[in-house]
């Protein structure tokens, strides 16, 4: 059944992301991977709408990939599923903060975590990068279409212009043309 | 005791005050909470400013997404669990009617050349984005060679032995646990 599985799913997605947006991005690619809801190329297109649109990245992807795979409703059960792990535990942290916040427990569980997600989302580039640049699967062919010429030059662009703290939507916005005028040019 | 009449004053206007923080942050996160400052701290005066260090405190050590992390606490402290109730689902509203909507006009559009060039454009641009990401978590986090390791093994283990990342994260807050419980005394010793 569709929705319980988008529930269940986006339940444990939200239970084990820690610090939000792209530190969710390994835990959704290898869920959505294994049940063959998207492509990798989608889920990457699903990220630059999220990131392109108001609200949290999370909320965007789940609800974008619950009505995709189930429709209105599969959206419904995936947002569900991502807000309810934080809003119980919250629920919970609140009332006993002062604990919380001198736990050895949750000092030692971050000391292991925070240098693990920056792990996890590095992981995640390679394996976008992958995607980007060999959408076929790794050929060294590859490198003699135009089209992996593109994306590097785009990719470097972005980088560029991301280090230098131009707003991702813009940067967004001007790789979105970048391809629509090679695309046309060198008719890819 | 306050009064029924005034206590859904306050649920409502909670979730009405975190649907417009919901409809006009980009990207979520951490850039909705200056946001949230000025909505909840200088407008509405439900919390002061270390209520927010603590709300993003609280946010850093829980799962979840910031947003909603976020929500819950202020919602709770001003309201209680219904007040948290209200919070959360005013927050999450905007982006599930706009990502629907957008959902179907993509739909639509897919099969479009343009389209198609767009995205194949887009997906370098993310992943630029993405590269930011990870330079701009690695430089804010401390750096040691435990640290370095522990990101080692998470890269490896997700990326080429290809584990899944729910268990990289257990095994990693499991390692973190036992390792500081052991050998990280001085930082014990300050706490207590």
């Amino acid at each position: 059944m569709i929705w319980i599985d988008l529930f269940l799913t986006f339940l444990k997605i939200g239970a084990f992301t820690f610090g939000g947006g792209y530190a969710m991005l390994p835990l959704i690619q290898s869920e959505v991977e294994r049940h063959g809801w998207l492509t990798q190329a989608e889920l990457v297109d699903f990220m630059a709408v999220s990131e392109s649109t108001p609200g949290p990245l999370a909320i965007n992807m789940a609800t974008f990939i619950g009505i995709r795979t189930g429709g209105i409703f599969g959206a419904v059960c995936a947002t569900l599923g991502v807000v309810l792990p934080s809003f119980v535990i919250i629920l919970i942290v609140a009332k006993f903060y002062e604990k919380f916040r001198k736990s050895r427990a949750v000092d030692g569980v971050m000391y292991g975590l925070r240098p693990a997600v920056i792990g996890l989302i590095g992981a995640a580039f390679l394996s976008v990068g992958m995607t980007v640049f060999f959408p076929g699967g790794f050929q060294t062919s590859a490198f003699g279409t135009a089209s992996i010429w593109v994306s590097v030059g785009i990719f470097a662009l972005g980088a560029v212009l991301a280090f230098k703290k131009l707003h991702p939507i813009a940067i967004i916005g001007i790789s979105a043309v970048i391809g629509i005028i090679a695309g046309y040019a060198l008719g890819l | 005791m306050i009064p029924w009449g005034d206590l859904m004053n306050i649920n409502l206007d909670l979730f009405l005050t975190f649907m417009k923080i919901g409809a006009f942050t980009f990207g979520g996160g951490y850039a909705m909470i200056p946001l949230i400052q000025r909505e909840v701290c200088d407008n509405k005066r439900w919390l002061n400013e270390d209520d927010i260090l603590e709300v993003v405190a609280i946010s850093e050590s829980t799962p979840g997404p910031v947003a909603i992390n976020a929500a819950t606490f202020v919602g709770r402290r001003t309201s209680g669990t219904f007040g948290a109730v209200c919070a959360t689902l005013g927050v999450v509203l905007p982006s599930f009617i706009i990502i629907s909507a957008i959902s179907f006009v993509l739909k639509a559009f897919q099969e479009s050349k343009a389209v198609q060039y767009a995205f194949m454009g887009i997906r370098a641009g993310v992943l630029a984005l993405i590269l930011k990401a990870v330079y701009t978590m690695f430089m804010a986090t401390k750096k040691h060679a435990v640290s370095y390791v522990i990101m080692a093994a998470a890269l490896v283990l997700t990326a080429f032995l290809k584990i899944d990342a729910v268990f990289v994260i257990i095994g990693c807050a499991i390692f973190g646990l036992i390792w500081s419980l052991i050998f990280r005394r001085e930082k014990r010793d300050d706490m207590d």
